[in-house]
Formats: structure tokens, C-alpha cells, sequence
């Protein structure tokens, strides 16, 4: 999706680059044309690939699209708006979103603390160490989601979890109240998502010079103090991408919800956007209303895009 | 130069408005009297006997029908079949001739326009006659009959005669007894749950509201809220504590009665072997459910699966015929006997009552009147969105009183209903 912002974007743009001043018309003709002809063999992978779904998903987000309609019972009807309405005046879907914002703020939150404090902790380890942990990372990283899911899930069932025999406390259901559910799940979602943050931060701590952290302990800094003065301004570059990449992932999380909590927990308390979308579209064949909470997500999503894309070319001008 | 760049972008806008979401063309048959018969059967925990009775009439279809290849493929019950049945109207390339599915999904089925009405040639068929009415009906949209009800499951009362005994306690004669057993038992045996009750046990809590004269269709009238508050006040800390049982499905209540964790349950026939499998095997005796007044019995849900032959079938006549030997009295019998699935039809029923006393409270459970779901697209709407399971989740957590979310429920149901 990123891509094809940037591929379409650009070469409109004003500090697009612009042909040399001098040899002829014909020349400066051929100039201009150039970028085009450069992004031409990733736009025809891109545009088919991306642009395709969500014209599809735009599309059916304005037509009463139902199961009668798909398999040709009844013919389909342009609605308007009247999708995106129905959403507008649904409390559920207000306070799903409401949650789901909430829940991938906490998961930034917590995954990029666990990542950081790995990071700085690998640079410290010796070498044994730091293999293991960067094995124990990886093997993480590589955990399929619903992998992982299943496995947290048996970690910590009711009756014959690991999590409850160890605490002694057989019975225990953690998928009954509300927030020790998401934590629980939040717990799976950081377990596989910090290893991406850390090594990102571990291979940025890495390039900072061995003399600037020296000069500073020579100044007379602790570890916390060159830490928050000089690490983490010299990285905040990585960390804004590595934040909107969090923020992009989490906000979309669907797979430890929907498999962890049976499709949304209790009452459906445990609910996040993209597992209602799905819920709303295939669950209860409304094609046309689930397209539309897909465009309200893809809405979203783009705007923090942006932010990822703006983050992306300052850093380009600073380096 | 502009210009053109506008205009071209101008004609491409118009030609992408031009193209609707697309539809499936109208299904067409067709009567192939050779070639391969392509059935979908359920999938089910233990498939061995269904294979088994299955693998015999293919042999005997085949032997009587030369030429004809049949391939049976076992489809999950999960709610992918959803997807699966949907692609097979979509795509008359995937679809089966024959397929078994639930009756409750039949409304959608028939609005979205899959199956044939096979109803002129169930009423030429000799064994047709034998099917209930009830039965019959729950197979039927806008007077079309969309498939043979292939086998019924009843749900009724287990409960462990060793617990009853130590206790000196007799098996409950209304839901108000029930009520007060479970209490007594979970006090003197407080590491046992008085009855298996879950808060997605659907089926479970209908006949409580059935009992009371509700409905599914008017959950907030005050008999559908006495019957869910008698349902709720089980998921509570002195029977069934919602902490374990809140999130219960009527499958895990099967597991907990099975598995002697629970004094009584509300199992169906189709149960059996679960509970002979374990703990509790030879510990328990089946009552019909009782209703609010003494020597009454709380209506059940006749859940089951009917045959339908798919209206894009290739081999029309060919599927009807293996329909009419599958769902047949023959192998319907055999049927019972591999998996436990009650026969629809009236004649192999009393054969068997006669013979099998295991299902005497089933079967008077079955003449007592059993009950369905709206024959409408609306309830797998309404099965899909979690209404009911939602509802008796907020009364048992206390997120709600039984008026508020009654009331929330009736309105999923109402716009359910709009909507479909």
C-alpha cells in the first residue's frame, strides 16, 4: 500500500526530479518520461496486486451486497452511502473502535519497551547470551501468529494450562474478564512483534560510534543518562519507523484475537475492528457493510501512512 | 496535452463505475445419466461407521447404476461451511450433486437460491410418506421443499445416578426442581458442577424459553424473560460458577458431564458415545427435560440435517435417486446404529424404540412437540452475530439484567430480520 502511494505520488510531485535545463525539446521529452518508464515494472506488479482489492472493497462499500446478491438471487443495488450510515449510527462498532485504539496504543506502548530494553540489553551480553536471546527472538519472529496463539492458548487453559498448574491455581479463567483477556493476548501479540524492534534498535545502537557513547561515560554519564541523551536521539529516525510500523501492525491485529478469544471473548467483549470486519462481512455475508468498516480501517491506516512516508523522506534528507 | 491526460483519465473513471460487483450467472442443470456423482457429507469427531454405511451405499448405488462413479468428500461443520456452501453456488464447476447440511442453515441456502425443490419427487417416492410433518416442514421454504430431513438429534435431561443416590436425591419433575437440585448437589459436593450449563449453549437455553411461552422472535416479551432468567440463574456461583461456565459451548457441557466434573447436563441422543467414553459411563440415566409444571416437558430443538441436490447438479435424476437410497429406511437404520443419529422417518423411529430403551425420554421428548429456529436467512444472521449467546453472557457476567439485555437481544433480532 505504502508503494503505491509513493509510485503514483512522486514523479507529480514538484521536487520530483526535473529534467537538465539544455539539449532540445526531444531530449528533455525523453526526461520526463524516464520515471515513469522506471516504475513501470513495480507498478504492474503493485498496481494489479493492491490497487485492485481496494477499488474492489470501495466499491462493494456502496452497494447492498449481500449473500442473495453474490450468488445472483437478488440483483444488486447502488446504496450510496447508506453503508457507511448504518456503521455511523452502530454503537457496537463505535466502541470496538474505541477499543482497538486503545489496545494497539498499549501494544506499541509495551512492544517497543520489551524491544528497546532487549536491544540495549544484547549489546551488553556476552556472546553465549546474545546468541541465545537472539535465537529465542528469532524463533519468535518465525512462530506462524496462529502458531503462537494456539500455544499461548494451551499455556494458559483453565484446567490443564502450564501457567495455572505452576501458579497453583487450577481453574483459573483467564479469557473471563475483560482486560486480564487482553493482557493475556497482548502478552502473545508483543511475544511475536518485539523481535523485529529489537533487532532494528540493536543494528542502530551497533552504527552509533564506540567514541561519542565513550566521551560521554568520560563526561561522567551513566548508562540511563547516555542512554535517553545519546542513544535514543541518535536513533529517533529508526524509532519513528519502528513506532509507525507498530501502530500499522497492531491496529491491525486479528489473528491472536480471533483464535485466542473464540472470535471476540465473552459477549463479544474482546472484539477489535478488523475481527468485527470479518465477522460482519463473512460471518453474516453484509459484503457491503463489512467492506465499508475495511474502508474506514484502510482510511485510517493511511493517514498514519503518511506520517510513515513523511518520517521516511526526512530521514532521507537528514542522513 | 493536458487535455487528453483528463479526458483519458475521464473515459478510464467512467469505465471502472460502469462494472458492478458481479453476481454469479444463473445456476442451470443439467441430467447427465453418467459420469461422476460428487457428494458432500459432514465431517463428524469419530467418521469411521459414517464411512463405513456410507462406502455401502455407494456400492450399492454403483452396482444398480452402471457407468456412475461417486465421490464423497467430508466437509467440517464449523462455520467454514458457510464459505464452502456459498462457493458452491457461486461456482457450479465446485459444487456437489448431493449434500448434507443443517437444517438450520437451510433458509439461507434457499434465499441464496442453491438447492432444487425436490418435493414432487419425495411425494412420488414410496418411503417419502414416511417422513413426519414437522420434519417435513422444517425442510420446506415458501411451500418448496428443499431437501429430506436425513436424521434428527433430541436433546434431554443426563443426570449421574450415583451422585442422586449418595444424596438421596429424585431426578427433578419441573425446571424449578431442577433448579434447587443443582443448588443442593454443588453445596454437598462442591467440586461437582449441579448441571452443565454454558453461556453459547443456544440450544441449551431455548426450550427454558420455550417452556415459558417466548420465542426467538419476541425475546423481550415477559415469558421469553422468565424463561432466560430461570436459564441464567444456573450460570451462577451455587450451580454453575460463570467464571468456568460463561463461555461454554454446548460441546464443552458434553465434556464436562462426560468427564464427571458435572451432576447433570443437557445432552443430546447423539451424546451417548462421548459419555460412554468416559467417566461417567454406566453412572447415568436420561430424563426428558421438565417443564414449569409437573408432567410436562420443555419442547427441544429438532436440529438434524436434511439432503438436498444442488440446483446446478449435472445428474439430476441420479442425485435424487442416491438421495432417496442414502436417506432411505434401510440406511437410515444403519445409520442410528453406526453414529446414533435418530431416523426421520416414523416407521424405522418405532422399530427402533422397540428395540433400543436408551431412547424412550428422546422419543417422548420428540412427541411432545419440538420446536425450530425462524426459517429465515435472519437466523444464521442472528446464529452468526452470537445474539442469544451474547444475551445469556451479559446476564450470567452481570454486565446486564435480564431486561437490558433481553431487550438489546430483541433488537439484534428485529433489525436481523430488517436487514435480510
Amino acid at each position: 500500500m505504502t508503494s503505491v502511494t509513493t509510485a503514483t505520488v512522486v514523479p507529480g510531485e514538484p521536487g520530483a526530479p526535473k529534467a537538465p535545463a539544455g539539449p532540445g525539446n526531444r531530449a528533455r521529452g525523453g526526461a520526463r518520461l524516464r520515471p515513469w518508464l522506471y516504475l513501470l515494472p513495480s507498478a504492474a506488479v503493485l498496481v494489479p496486486l493492491f490497487g485492485y482489492p481496494i477499488y474492489m472493497l470501495g466499491l462493494l462499500s456502496v452497494f447492498d451486497y449481500r449473500q442473495a446478491q453474490v450468488s445472483g438471487g437478488q440483483p444488486t443495488r447502488f446504496v450510496g452511502l447508506e453503508n457507511y450510515a448504518t456503521l455511523v449510527g452502530d454503537g457496537r462498532f463505535w466502541s470496538v473502535l474505541g477499543q482497538t485504539l486503545v489496545f494497539a496504543a498499549a501494544l506499541v506502548v509495551a512492544t517497543l519497551a520489551v524491544g528497546a530494553a532487549l536491544a540495549v540489553v544484547l549489546t551488553r551480553a556476552g556472546r553465549v547470551p546474545r546468541l541465545l536471546l537472539s535465537l529465542a527472538a528469532m524463533a519468535a519472529w518465525a512462530a506462524p501468529a496462529m502458531t503462537g496463539s494456539t500455544v499461548w492458548m494451551f499455556l494458559f487453559d483453565a484446567d490443564l494450562g502450564l501457567v495455572n498448574q505452576v501458579l497453583g491455581i487450577e481453574g483459573f479463567n483467564w479469557f473471563y474478564d475483560r482486560w486480564v483477556t487482553f493482557g493475556v493476548v497482548g502478552a502473545t501479540v508483543v511475544w511475536h512483534s518485539f523481535p523485529f524492534v529489537m533487532v532494528t534498535l540493536y543494528a542502530g545502537i551497533q552504527a552509533i560510534p564506540g567514541s561519542v557513547l565513550e566521551a560521554a561515560s568520560l563526561d561522567g554519564a551513566s548508562a540511563w543518562q547516555s542512554f535517553w541523551r545519546i542513544i535514543v536521539p541518535m536513533l529517533r529516525p529508526l524509532i519513528t519507523i519502528v513506532v509507525i510500523q507498530s501502530i500499522i501492525w497492531d491496529f491491525k491485529i486479528f489473528t491472536q484475537i480471533y483464535v485466542m478469544t473464540n472470535g471476540g471473548g465473552i459477549a463479544g467483549q474482546n472484539s477489535v475492528l478488523n475481527v468485527y470486519a470479518y465477522q460482519t462481512a463473512f460471518g453474516s455475508s453484509e459484503y457491503g457493510l463489512g467492506s465499508a468498516i475495511g474502508v474506514v480501517m484502510t482510511l485510517i491506516l493511511l493517514v498514519v501512512t503518511l506520517f510513515y512516508i513523511r518520517a521516511i523522506h526526512r530521514n532521507g534528507e537528514r542522513l | 496535452m493536458k487535455i487528453l491526460n483528463w479526458a483519458a483519465a475521464g473515459v478510464a473513471l467512467l469505465a471502472l463505475a460502469a462494472c458492478a460487483p458481479s453476481t454469479a450467472p444463473a445456476a442451470s442443470g443439467g441430467d447427465d445419466k453418467s459420469g461422476t456423482l460428487r457428494v458432500w457429507l459432514f465431517d463428524e469427531p469419530n467418521r469411521a461407521p459414517k464411512e463405513k454405511v456410507v462406502g455401502e451405499v455407494i456400492k450399492e448405488f454403483t452396482a444398480a447404476n452402471a457407468g456412475v462413479k461417486v465421490e464423497v468428500a467430508y466437509i467440517p461443520t464449523t462455520p467454514a461451511r458457510h464459505e464452502k456452501f456459498k462457493g458452491a453456488f457461486n461456482d457450479p464447476a465446485s459444487a456437489p450433486d448431493v449434500a448434507e447440511y443443517g437444517n438450520t442453515d437451510l433458509a439461507e441456502y434457499a434465499a441464496a437460491g442453491g438447492f432444487s425443490d425436490i418435493g414432487p419427487d419425495l411425494s412420488a417416492w414410496s418411503e417419502g410418506k414416511d417422513i413426519g410433518a414437522d420434519l417435513l416442514k422444517s425442510a420446506t421454504v415458501d411451500g418448496k421443499v428443499y431437501g429430506l430431513p436425513w436424521y434428527i438429534g433430541i436433546r434431554s435431561l443426563y443426570y449421574r445416578t450415583d451422585v442422586f443416590d449418595e444424596l438421596g436425591l429424585k431426578p427433578p419433575a419441573t425446571l424449578e426442581e431442577l433448579t434447587e437440585t443443582a443448588r443442593e448437589i454443588r453445596k454437598k459436593k462442591p467440586d461437582l458442577y449441579g448441571i452443565a450449563v454454558g453461556g453459547e449453549y443456544t440450544f441449551g437455553a431455548m426450550p427454558f424459553v420455550w417452556d415459558a411461552g417466548g420465542d426467538i422472535e419476541n425475546l423481550a416479551s415477559p415469558e421469553s424473560r422468565k424463561g432466560v432468567k430461570t436459564y441464567t440463574d444456573l450460570l451462577s456461583d451455587d450451580v454453575c460458577p460463570p467464571q468456568a461456565c460463561a463461555s461454554l459451548t454446548g460441546g464443552k457441557t458434553v465434556e464436562l458431564f462426560a468427564g464427571g466434573k458435572a451432576a447433570m447436563g443437557i445432552l443430546g441422543n447423539f451424546n451417548r458415545a462421548a459419555v460412554d467414553a468416559g467417566a461417567a459411563a454406566g453412572k447415568y440415566a436420561v430424563i426428558p427435560l421438565p417443564g414449569s409444571k409437573a408432567g410436562t416437558i420443555a419442547p427441544a430443538f429438532s436440529g438434524g440435517n436434511n439432503l438436498g441436490v444442488m440446483k446446478n447438479s449435472q445428474h439430476r435424476t441420479l442425485a435424487v435417486k442416491f438421495l432417496q437410497l442414502l436417506g432411505g429406511k434401510a440406511y437410515q437404520t444403519k445409520m442410528f446404529e453406526a453414529m446414533g443419529n435418530l431416523p426421520t422417518l416414523t416407521s424405522a423411529r418405532d422399530e427402533l424404540a422397540a428395540k433400543d430403551s436408551f431412547l424412550k425420554p428422546f422419543l417422548d421428548t420428540v412427541a411432545a412437540g419440538t420446536r425450530f429456529v425462524p426459517i429465515d436467512p435472519a437466523w444464521v444472521k442472528i446464529d452468526n452475530q452470537k445474539v442469544i449467546p451474547t444475551m445469556l453472557q451479559k446476564i450470567a457476567t452481570k454486565q446486564a439484567t435480564v431486561e437490558q439485555a433481553t431487550d438489546e437481544a430483541a433488537a439484534a433480532v428485529k433489525a436481523a430480520f430488517g436487514r435480510s
